[in-house]
């Protein structure tokens, strides 16, 4: 199978919509093809990241911790962009740590988050072939 | 050109999958190849027999049936979502202890991985909705 740029960009918060969470099984699954992936966070995307998110006063199951293993399914390049944090009075330090190990240097931990400019974003977008928006 | 298309929306509250069966048959109609076409998140309710609109409105599970059947489209509703949103076919139902499915015609349940291999398989994969 033909390797592809596959972006997955996540606009919505991760909860009052299935977006968020859809979109995240969709990168599990699609990480067993072994295709070039990158996820964006933009919008209200940004707050799917946000740690110590709890769920128990809506009664939906908190499925933030997932975003952690994406590490695990060779998933490295989370794109966050820069404005969308900002608008929202978010740090990274607000974020999840997000790692993944390099298998090319004694599986030293690397951070998978990008903080990059709106500018900058668009033009990892601009090379991508299959964007899926969620 | 090998087109794929993703929908994302159930029928009827949005246009998306009005807009997207519009554009599936106008693609047809201009000789393109339609590699298949993907239903996910509420998308999978596009798959329902159990619709019964208005005489005078369309039927919109069933134009993509009816241009499933003409076409020999390959039509795809996403397992999990499917899932979720209590759409099945025969064997799922079966599995499930149900007595009917409620798939109409036309349409087959199966993975994630189906879009995943209509993106690297086709020339483009258009999105309609969300």
């Amino acid at each position: 199978m033909a390797i592809k740029k596959f972006m997955y960009v996540n606009r919505k918060p991760p909860y009052g919509t299935v977006y968020a969470l859809e979109s995240l099984e969709v990168v599990l699954i699609g990480a067993a093809f072994d295709q070039d992936v990158s996820l964006a966070f933009i919008g209200d995307g940004v707050y799917e990241l946000t740690k110590g998110q709890n769920t128990d006063a809506i009664g939906q199951k908190n499925f933030s911790p997932t975003y952690s293993a994406l590490g695990d399914y060779d998933v490295t390049k989370i794109y966050v962009e820069k404005e969308s944090l900002e608008e929202r009075g978010l740090t990274l330090d607000d974020l999840q740590h997000l790692v993944w190990e390099d298998e090319d240097d004694d599986w030293a931990e690397r951070d998978s988050i990008r903080l990059v400019s709106r500018a900058e974003l668009a033009d990892v977008m601009a090379e991508q072939e299959i964007i899926l928006s969620f | 050109m090998k087109i794929s298309i993703q929908v994302n929306e159930g029928p009827y509250q949005r246009q998306a999958s009005d807009t997207a069966y519009q554009f599936t048959k106008a693609a047809l109609a201009a000789g393109h190849e339609i590699f298949r076409v993907f239903f996910y998140h509420d998308g999978v309710n596009n798959a329902t027999k159990l619709a019964v609109p208005p005489q005078d409105d369309r039927h919109i599970p069933k134009l993509w049936s009816e241009l499933s059947k003409e076409n020999n489209l390959d039509m795809v509703v996403c397992i999990a979502a499917a899932q979720r949103r209590g759409m099945m076919d025969a064997d799922e139902a079966k599995r499930q202890g149900f007595e009917d499915n409620n798939l109409i015609e036309g349409f087959r349940i199966s993975g994630l991985g189906q879009l995943i291999e209509a993106g690297v398989e086709s020339d483009r994969l258009v999105v309609f909705g969300a």
